[in-house]
């Protein structure tokens, strides 16, 4: 019995506090009877377990620990999940879930903010940011603009991974998305457990990259399941039931911005340059075109700009022209929210409310807008309603 | 699950009493040799003649549980030995063949509780031991069929029917004198000369088991030391000499159930002192030395208290420290 905490690469180690949630106190119960295997302590190890699985039977991770503990009584045990007859597979499963998970109670608390918050919309009262890394979703809280960690969570992922870029390729997307409906349990089959948020998967820049696939939702697991193995699931992300009813009652329907990046980047002093540059440059975009410079307004858009329709040349044209026909129009944006993307260097998607009044026409509408940064000058790539 | 079917037997009851009341005894060895030869019925029908005027009869109770067992009338069964567990707590027999039921019907924390509360009674009691550690290897395959789900969610009824096969398969094997920790009644006579036996591997010396202490007491090789430690063991518990009988383990010795060895010796103390008197007989030992300072004795216990009386198999470790031999582990069973 020894072997299984060696197995799992693990010697000692010290349980921080972390926020709590039910999962949590699980993942720690966890923590500890592994932990007094490694002591040597089988009959601790097994109580905990037990306790731990009298609340959530359907733990398997935890069973196989049990059922470990228990065979051991009986005989020396070699293996991790020393069951005779276990497929292969499966323990391999477990033995990852293990990993990710005593992983998890390793990490510290975040005190810093993920670089992918650089504004977040007054409405937009909490952010998402999965680390695929980390099979670990991460909820932030909207504090006065201010994102302030609330919990995390245990999550599977895509079978084959992340970084999404073809149907049936059995990957879970990287990018910036939003929550964009909400299923519940009865709407669904039981294999989604307690409900499901699809999210904006293919979004603007997938389309552009020529990514397809669809129906990337977070969800929960079917009922004799507590959590599923890390990598398992088709590409949607995948919280145990109690986790995602949690997660739910935060998330806000076409608002709540979802990030899936493969490896957490924690804001820094360059980031906080950029973003002031950016911001500094999306007023100039305002100004320009409130004061129907349209000339500089159309150097904001990049020579490759597309509106997914329509290129820059069109554009440009369609521009010129509908500026010429203004004597005064006057450009208000609120509730601006802007999220860097994930693995993708100086790309940043960019929400806002747009108040347009002109001589002719007004109208009010949501844009988004992607910026990239070029040469140091931060450019428009693509722009539409959102 | 197939080992599990070790139900205890009659035997170790069988002498119960059997002293004071011959006439009754006698009419439970004929039930006795008729649920042996499968004639349930008939040997339910003498049971319950037995009990019709000596209703709190332990022995006869124990072979009408026996016969429930066979008769697949488990509920009862259950109902016969819990009763018994708690009218004599002091038996482990019945606690055990309480498992055995528990453990058929897939109530597998059931039956490690009844196991402990034999191993309680009775920390050498090897069937208990054998058992729990089946109920162990059980209970763990229950949760890796849960942890890896594997499709056997019909487990318990495999091992109830297993065990009923078992009992029902051949009428011979279930007339087999059923275990080595229950003797049959004529195995309690000490043995006048036990044959010298030879020991398996050449490496070792077999040594005949000298029938008296006294024949060892002069000798000098290791195979008599070990030997005349073995029966002054056995001396100081019949004397319940808790203090010298103690002194015979070793500082290393591994204590029966893997708990402390202040736990351990308080449970022995109490054990030793509890009964009137105790005799405790050493016989067929067999010494192997694996070096002049290491052996192992294999000997028949039998163990007689004021209200118990098994023989069963032993085996004790000994290492020499310091001129003195030491008991460094204690086994039950071959």
């Amino acid at each position: 019995m020894r072997n299984v905490a060696s197995l799992l690469l693990l010697g000692s180690f010290a349980l921080p506090a972390l926020a709590e949630t039910p999962s949590r106190d699980l993942e720690l119960a966890l923590a500890k009877s592994l932990q007094a295997v490694g002591n040597s302590r089988l009959d601790v190890a097994l109580n905990e377990v037990d306790s731990l699985l009298k609340a959530n039977p359907n733990f398997k991770l935890a069973q196989l620990v049990r059922g470990d503990l228990l065979l051991a009584r009986s005989r020396p045990i070699n293996d991790f999940g020393d069951a005779p007859n276990a497929p292969k597979d499966r323990v391999q499963d477990l033995r990852e879930e293990a990993n990710a998970r005593l992983q998890r109670v390793q990490q510290q608390q975040p005190v810093a903010v993920p670089k992918y918050l650089w504004q977040l919309a007054p409405g937009q009262r909490h952010v998402v940011v999965v680390d695929t890394g980390k099979s670990t979703l991460y909820l932030f809280e909207n504090v006065n603009g201010e994102p302030r960690y609330v919990a995390d969570f245990y999550i599977t992922q895509g079978k084959k991974g992340a970084d999404k870029a073809a149907e049936g390729d059995q990957k879970t997307p990287l990018g910036v998305y939003f929550v964009n409906q909400h299923l519940s349990r009865d709407k669904l089959t039981d294999f989604y457990g307690s409900g499901a948020y699809p999210i904006s998967y293919p979004n603007e820049w997938d389309k552009r990259l020529k990514r397809d696939g669809h129906g990337i939702w977070l969800h929960g697991t079917p009922s004799d399941t507590y959590s599923r193995p890390p990598l398992a699931s088709n590409g949607c992300v995948v919280l145990s039931n109690d986790d995602l009813t949690h997660l739910g009652s935060h998330l806000q329907v076409g608002i709540t911005p979802v990030i899936i990046t493969r490896q957490m980047e924690w804001s820094d002093e360059a980031d906080r340059n950029d973003r002031a540059a950016l911001l500094k440059e999306i007023e100039q975009w305002r100004s320009d075109w409130s004061n129907l410079n349209t000339e500089a307004y159309l150097a904001h858009y990049a020579r490759d700009f597309s509106s997914g329709s329509v290129d820059l040349p069109a554009f440009a044209q369609q521009k010129r022209l509908v500026n010429s026909g203004k004597s005064w129009i006057k450009v208000k944006l609120s509730n601006l929210s802007a999220f860097p993307y994930p693995n993708q260097p100086g790309l940043v998607v960019v929400n806002f409310e747009q108040d347009y009044e002109s001589n002719n026409l007004s109208n009010r509408m949501l844009k988004r807008q992607y910026w990239m940064k070029r040469d140091g000058r931060w450019q428009i790539v693509y722009e539409g309603s959102a | 699950m197939n080992k599990l079917k070790k139900l205890s037997r009659i035997a170790a009851l069988c002498v119960f009493l059997s002293a004071s009341f011959a006439v009754q005894a006698d009419e439970i060895q004929d039930a006795n040799k008729l649920f042996k030869q499968g004639q349930h019925a008939q040997a339910m029908e003498k049971v319950n003649s037995v009990l019709a005027s000596k209703p709190k009869d332990a022995q006869a109770r124990f072979l009408k549980g026996l016969i429930l067992t066979e008769q697949g009338d488990t509920a009862n069964a259950i109902k016969t030995f819990t009763e018994l567990t708690e009218d004599y707590p002091e038996l482990p027999e019945p606690y055990n063949n309480l498992a055995v039921l528990y453990a058929g019907q897939g109530q597998y924390e059931k039956a490690k509780v009844a196991l402990e509360m034999a191993i309680r009674t009775h920390p050498s009691y090897a069937t208990a031991h054998e058992n729990l550690g089946d109920i162990y290897a059980k209970m763990a395959s229950q949760a890796y069929d849960r942890a890896l789900q594997l499709d056997k969610s019909n487990a318990s009824t495999q091992t109830k029917l297993a065990m009923i096969r078992d009992l029902f398969g051949s009428g011979a094997k279930s007339a087999r004198p059923a275990k080595p920790t229950v003797p049959t009644l004529a195995d309690n006579k000490p043995v006048a000369a036990p044959a010298p036996t030879v020991a398996p591997a050449p490496a070792v010396a077999p040594v005949a088991a000298p029938a008296a202490p006294k024949q060892a007491e002069s000798a000098t090789n290791p195979a008599a030391e070990v030997l005349n430690a073995t029966q002054a063991w056995a001396a100081a518990w019949s004397a319940k000499d808790s203090k010298k009988y103690l002194a015979f383990y070793a500082k290393e010795f591994k204590t029966p159930g893997g708990e402390s060895r202040s736990a351990w010796e308080g449970q022995r103390k109490e054990r030793i002192a509890k009964p009137k008197s105790i005799r405790v007989e050493v016989r067929d030992a067999k010494v192997k030395l694996a070096d002049p300072a290491h052996a192992s004795v294999g000997f028949k216990q039998s163990y007689r208290a004021s209200h118990l009386n098994t023989t069963s198999s032993k085996t004790l470790e000994w290492v020499k420290v310091d001129g003195q031999w030491l008991i460094v582990e204690e086994r039950s069973g071959k």
